[in-house]
């Protein structure tokens, strides 16, 4: 159990995430837990995971083809977007694409590099999950959401623009 | 100009709160420095040689008197007297203490003033031509576009951690004044054949390591479809731009990999899902913006006024100040007057906290109280009445702004160099200073004729060498400071790289490495003819041979 922030609140989470070690092994996963697989091992073997007794979620590395979970995005649980470094803005485009082009609703979780300030940011294009980076704190990390209450761009939280509520409300 | 409502206030303060925040915590302990670089960055603050660099952005040149009243505020406040100004419309403070950096900004943000984005891997300041709205040759006024785009750029959730930098520069005149063609994105305003208005966008140019001409991507966007095709531009290349190696980060380098057709049909079909979407601009929102770029109440007025003509007959220095600081205005009666930072002796782009002062009275006074930055580095007061020159002038020597050589050779585009970059090879301010010194004869110079002479310190290319009729490149060999020159570069609507004429010089024969450059340039030249058109047409070979040969 680990907290995580969900929906603008301190969450209790149990879901584990699987990566590779060092050697480019996957270890073995409990049949009973809920895990976040990296995407090629869903895509290696979804009846087997889907089998489980646990729950499974996928991860997207920041140069996955998203193209390549299109057809399971109305059925799984959790989506995650992996951030190896704060600075790789690719899950940013990620996000976005799967809320607003893939109509993907459920969970979207940001993993990895994530911290307070890049919650707003992240929020703004879609994820509403936040598993925040070991030795930052979690509640603090909440102060990320009201960094901004205003922005110029059409975002996934307010698609209409700034320009274009500037001139209706004149 | 346009001018803040309530929520770019609000945004603008709660990026200083956040900043003075991120601040405390790298102060703290609580910030990494490798977390904390980014965020400073994405702030304008660099860390130099002799302490932070803040750069503030002066969003496409354009500067109210009571913002660079600010501006001299802040350098007697926080700095040492004085500022420089850049190739990119912005000005640097070279001197702040990093824990001061919250309050300047929080002063900045009282005269609508930031550094957001004017450094890091994000979209930086739009530029464009300084001269726009004012401009005879204009075809459509950019400002409107400008500000929109700035809006649109500014904290950008989807684009705030690109592979890289990203600049963006528009240009609305027949004759490209913003060097569209050397930006990650270059806007140049068209008209279609029925007469519409649109851009042609222009992607993959830049400097640096790799000099590349952009590419036109679009032949003809229709300035509705303006943001949604940014965003798509913007999409692919925060997708698809290398981030492994950040020297072939840029878009330029992504442009090359996927050739420039492959490139197009890719943002294509991104912009296919995101065209007529919330982002598309309606009339009443590009006229909502354009309300903020109509005219002053300018004068009727004769052109030529006797009170000039008179003058200009009588002194030759006048005359001569006229001829090459002054600008046609569209409206008859008016001109732009050009205040030169090219003074020899004092760094190029560098401005003083009294000259600050002094260029804000007087756009009070003679103008319409507003100013604008050109990207060669010279501040402009754009609606000066004709009969206010000969006053304008000598306020302007005084101040020492009235050097008479805009577009002439010692008019250098120089980036800071060795003395206060960590970054240079070589110092640069000094090198600029020998060549003005050099070619100070005002007969000479003027006889020279219009040449672009950029210098930059390093291969970064923060002069812009590249484009420079001639160009300066300050190269290390073995710890020493060493100069390469290029010659046949050229900014504007035919853009050119230029090439290395040979071996590099040390500092010291610089000056007489361009003086020979210039006797063949002399000799050779055909009646009129520019030395841009001189080294087009004869080619490198001559010059090589001047310069290279051997003593008997
Ligand atoms: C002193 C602190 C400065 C540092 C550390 C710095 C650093 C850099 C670096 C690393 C680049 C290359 C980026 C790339 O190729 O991707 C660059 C490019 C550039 N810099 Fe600077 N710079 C500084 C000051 C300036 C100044 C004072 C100016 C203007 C006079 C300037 C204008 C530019 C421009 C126009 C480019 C773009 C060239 C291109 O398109 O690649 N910089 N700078
Ligand atoms: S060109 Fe090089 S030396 Fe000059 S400012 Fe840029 S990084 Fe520094």
């Amino acid at each position: 159990m680990r907290n995580i922030i969900k929906d603008g609140q301190i969450a209790q989470d149990s879901w584990q995430v699987l990566r590779a070690d060092a050697e480019g092994q996957y270890p073995a996963v409990a049949a009973d837990v809920d895990v976040i697989v990296p995407l090629s091992q869903w895509l290696a073997g979804k009846a087997t995971w889907q089998a489980r007794a646990g729950k499974t979620a996928v991860w997207l590395a920041p140069d996955d083809d998203l193209h390549l979970l299109a057809d399971d995005l109305a059925t799984l649980p959790l989506v995650a977007v992996d951030f190896p470094a704060f600075t790789d803005g690719r899950g940013y485009s990620l996000g976005r694409l799967l809320r607003e082009r893939y109509s993907y609703a459920g969970e979207l979780r940001a993993m990895g590099d994530v911290w307070v300030d890049l919650l707003h940011y992240l929020w703004q294009v879609g994820f509403n999950a936040f598993e925040i980076k070991d030795g930052k704190a979690v509640d603090g990390a909440l102060a990320g959401y009201d960094t901004f209450t205003e922005r110029y761009q059409s975002t996934h939280r307010e698609p209409v623009p700034l320009f274009r509520r500037r001139v209706t409300s004149l | 100009m346009y001018r803040y409502d309530e929520v770019d206030h609000r945004i603008v303060r709660e990026r200083v709160e956040q900043f003075r925040d991120q601040t405390q915590r790298f102060l703290s302990g609580a910030l990494t420095e490798d977390e904390f670089r980014p965020l400073r960055l994405m702030n304008g603050l660099y860390v130099q040689r002799h302490a932070p660099m803040l750069r503030v952005a002066i969003p496409y040149g354009h500067l109210a008197s009571r913002q660079l009243r600010k501006l001299a505020q802040i350098a007697r406040k926080y700095d040492k007297n004085y500022a420089h100004f850049t190739t990119r419309q912005n000005i640097q403070f070279n001197w702040p203490k990093l824990e001061t950096v919250p309050d300047i900004l929080a002063e900045l943000a009282e005269v609508e003033m930031h550094a957001i984005q004017t450094s890091g891997n994000c979209v930086r300041n739009t530029t464009t031509d300084a001269f726009a709205g004012v401009a005879q040759d204009e075809l459509l006024d950019p400002r409107a576009y400008c500000e929109i785009i700035r809006q649109w750029s500014t904290l950008h959730p989807e684009f705030a951690f690109l592979p890289r930098k990203f600049k963006i520069a528009v240009s609305g005149s027949v004759e490209d004044r913003a060097a569209t063609q050397v930006h990650d994105i270059g806007l140049h305003v068209v008209r279609n054949e029925a007469g519409e208005v649109g851009f042609k966008v222009i992607v993959g140019g830049g400097l640096g390591r790799t000099p590349i001409v952009g590419e036109e991507v679009k032949s003809f966007l229709p300035t509705h479809h303006l943001l949604t095709y940014l965003d798509a531009v913007l999409r692919v290349y925060n997708r698809f731009g290398r981030r492994d190696n950040k020297y072939k980060a840029r878009i330029k380098i992504l442009v090359k990999a996927m050739t420039v057709e492959a490139f197009a049909a890719k943002v294509e079909d991104e912009w296919l899902h995101l065209k007529d979407g919330p982002s598309t601009l309606r009339d009443v929102d590009v006229a909502h913006y354009a309300s903020f770029f109509t005219d002053p109440a300018y004068d009727v007025l004769p052109a030529n006024p006797a009170v000039l003509t008179e003058k200009q007959a009588a002194e030759p220095a006048f005359a001569r100040w006229l001829e090459r600081n002054t600008r046609a205005h569209k409206r008859a009666g008016y001109r732009s007057v050009v205040l030169s930072l090219k003074k020899t002796g004092v760094p190029p782009g560098d401005i003083t906290a009294d000259q600050m002062d002094a260029a804000a009275d007087w756009a009070d006074r003679f103008g319409y109280g507003e100013l604008r930055v050109a990207h060669e580095q010279n501040l402009i007061l754009p609606d000066v009445r004709e009969h206010d020159l000969y006053e304008v002038w000598q306020l302007a020597k005084a101040q020492g702004f009235a050097t008479p050589n805009v577009g002439l050779l010692t008019d250098i585009i120089c980036c800071p160099g060795g003395d206060f970059c960590s970054l240079a090879n070589a110092r640069s301010i000094p090198v600029a200073e020998a060549i003005q010194t050099r070619f100070e004869n005002l007969d000479y110079l003027f006889d020279l004729g219009e040449i672009d002479c950029n210098f930059s310190g390093c291969m970064n290319a923060c002069g812009h060498h590249h484009i420079g009729n001639i160009g300066i490149l300050g190269v290390d060999k073995n710890g020493e400071e060493w100069y390469q020159i290029t010659l046949g570069g050229s900014q504007g609507s035919h853009t050119t790289i230029g090439k290395v004429i040979g071996p590099s010089f040390a500092q010291a024969d610089v000056p007489l490495a361009f003086e020979k450059i210039m006797t063949v340039y002399l000799e050779q030249r055909a009646t009129g003819e520019r030395f841009i058109e001189t080294v087009r047409r004869i080619g490198l070979d001559p010059f090589k041979e001047r310069v290279y040969a051997k003593h008997h």
